[in-house]
């Protein structure tokens, strides 16, 4: 059997959740390099159960968080949602990888944290939160860790020029004499 | 030195003696950077302390965020590699490789076999040059100036390889889409055969210095210790996941260039080599691991270095991904036609559109970059997944009951790049 596959794993998620329409796919259309990347979608409110029965099941064992982030599709063609969260999950014994999209959109963006399930989800949310703008519910410590609290904008959100709105021309000017 | 090796191993670590002190006592707040000379780079950490022993402490960081995912979204695929040269610059061309890895998966290129060898070679070497560093930094910090010279020394040599490689010495840039930016010299294969040669007598050097030193060894010994659980919870990857028992590593477990089977097309057999596992989970053991994995780079790239496949580096002009030969464009129409495609902002190139992940074992970890396509030929998102970022969070767990002295220590053993960690 090919350790990155994950069909037991898609037919365990069907029988445990056959009200939810996880609708898995490949991440891009054809199969990369013999390894096929599927992801799942979640809505926010049932993401935690998933995400709890993906880590405790015995043919998934996601124990491990890779990655964390999300994409903004302000202008992407055929989107639906605004912003995804996305989970890359990897399973540290059986070497399977599994991507979840969890969907969110304007006017206040949140989805529930994952932390008491993964620990390494901690910083990563913050960065999403920070750079996004989402707000991950039940996490201990939301606060921005990229830019500095006070900041308002999103940076990594598509309605956000490269350049910035001014941030930088506007900081306060400590003199010498001031200081 | 009357320290024999059973006696440092017998170096008990109880968690319960490191308990934090009893609320209410006197308790000083410490500010540890950003700017502090044992830190390295920008980092600061607010550590609460009762006398010198830690009881909690909180990372800010952030310092040195310039918005590379954002510079993604407005970069070609190609200009795009001087960005990532500069997230992790202690081994940048291993970055090189890992985003062009990610690029090629989304544009459907298998690259030459050559390439795969040099890129294999180059991304070894980038993990000697990251490791001699970290080991090299690890033992300054704690006060030992010769070990970070003995490293230093062999950086140089890798130094001098990537500049006969393309030119560069330090943010190299090297790789293009389906290929690189040139092909490697004729004396290339022997400076890599001498750097061989040489580099163990350092590792010697530093293995004698620093495995039985009684106050390197008393100062790395059951610091910072992370469990197995722990490290797989926390999303560690690389060496420091490594030293705490977790067996995983990229090269084995999804690989890649010449660690997959049939690499060349021609039944090859996946290069050989072992990966270190330690069960320690303190600094010590992270050492270890490093200087092991030392070791087993050498054996690969000496096993590669005589085995480079003839034949183009780069992809067939035919797709129109790669950047035409130079000599070709200045003689033939077809050539500046070419050129001129490729370069254009309005014309080039479209990849398809989707999304794909892709990763490598870089020195640190797990470095994977997030490619959303939507058929531009500039990414949609361009998310980097860093090593350091996701091994740096566990850091006020472990700090917590330690000494001010042990901040340092614990800090030179997650190699912690700050350009990559904030980007």
């Amino acid at each position: 059997m090919n350790p990155l596959d994950v069909g037991q794993v898609l037919e365990a998620l069907a029988r445990q959740f056959a009200d939810l329409d996880l609708r898995p796919a490949p991440l891009l259309a054809r199969e990369v390099s013999g390894e096929k990347q599927i992801c799942l979608r979640v809505p926010a409110d049932r993401l935690v159960e998933v995400m709890r029965f993906l880590y405790d099941d015995g043919r998934c064992r996601f124990d491990q968080l890779a990655d964390l982030t999300c994409i903004d599709y302000l202008d992407y063609s055929g989107a639906v949602d605004r912003f995804a969260v996305t989970y890359c999950l990897v399973s540290t014994e059986i070497g399977h990888r599994l991507w979840v999209k969890c969907p969110a959109n304007d006017p206040a963006p949140e989805v529930p944290s994952v932390t008491s399930i993964w620990k390494g989800a901690d910083w990563p949310e913050r960065e999403v939160w920070d750079l996004f703008g989402i707000r991950f519910a039940d996490h201990p410590d939301l606060r921005r860790i990229m830019t500095w609290e006070g900041f308002e904008s999103h940076p990594l959100r598509k309605d956000y020029p490269l350049r910035g709105r001014g941030e930088r021309e506007q900081f306060e000017r400590v003199s010498r004499e001031t200081a | 030195m009357s320290m024999s090796p059973s006696t440092a191993d017998s170096v008990p670590f109880t968690p319960a003696s490191y308990a934090p002190a009893e609320p209410g006592g006197d308790l000083w707040t410490l500010n540890l950077g950003p700017q502090h000379p044992a830190c390295h780079t920008t980092l600061r950490h607010v550590v609460e302390l009762d006398g010198e022993r830690i009881v909690s402490c909180v990372v800010h960081i952030g310092y040195l965020h310039s918005g590379f995912e954002k510079q993604g979204e407005h970069l070609n695929y190609d200009q795009y590699v001087t960005i990532v040269d500069r997230m992790n610059y202690v081994s940048p061309i291993a970055n090189n490789v890992a985003w062009h890895h990610t690029c090629e998966k989304l544009f459907d290129i298998e690259i030459t076999p050559r390439c795969k060898v040099i890129r294999t070679i180059v991304a070894e070497l980038a993990r000697i040059q990251d490791h001699l560093l970290c080991v090299g930094a690890a033992a300054l910090d704690l006060g030992a100036l010769t070990a970070f010279l003995y490293g230093f020394n062999e950086r140089e040599a890798i130094h001098d390889i990537l500049e006969d490689l393309c030119g560069s010495r330090f943010h190299t840039s090297y790789t293009r889409i389906g290929g690189a930016v040139c092909d490697i010299s004729d004396r290339w294969p022997q400076m890599i055969r001498d750097f061989c040669r040489q580099v163990p007598s350092a590792i010697n050097d530093l293995e004698r210095l620093l495995n039985k030193n009684r106050i390197f060894v008393e100062r790395t010994r059951g610091i910072g210790f992370v469990s197995k659980e722990d490290a797989i919870s926390w999303s560690l990857t690389g060496p420091v996941a490594r030293a705490s028992g977790v067996r995983r590593d990229l090269r084995k477990d999804e690989p890649y260039l010449c660690f997959a089977d049939n690499w060349d097309g021609k039944g090859s057999s996946p290069v050989d080599f072992k990966v270190p596992v330690a069960d320690m989970g303190d600094c010590y053991g992270r050492y270890l691991v490093r200087l092991e994995e030392l070791k087993q780079s050498l054996t690969i790239i000496e096993l590669l270095v005589e085995n480079i496949p003839p034949g183009p580096i780069n992809v067939g002009p035919a797709d129109k991904m790669t950047l035409p030969d130079k000599s070709e464009v200045y003689s033939s129409i077809e050539g500046v036609i070419h050129h001129f495609e490729k370069v254009m902002t309005n014309r080039g190139f479209a990849p398809p559109a989707g999304e794909v992940y892709g990763a490598h074992e870089t020195p640190n970890g797990e470095l994977g970059f997030y490619l959303v396509s939507d058929g531009s030929n500039t990414p949609y998102r361009a998310r980097c997944r860093p090593p350091c970022f996701m091994n740096y969070q566990c850091f006020p767990d472990l700090i917590v009951g330690h000494q001010i002295s042990d901040v340092i220590a614990i800090l030179g053993s997650m190699n912690i790049i700050a350009a990559e960690l904030d980007r």
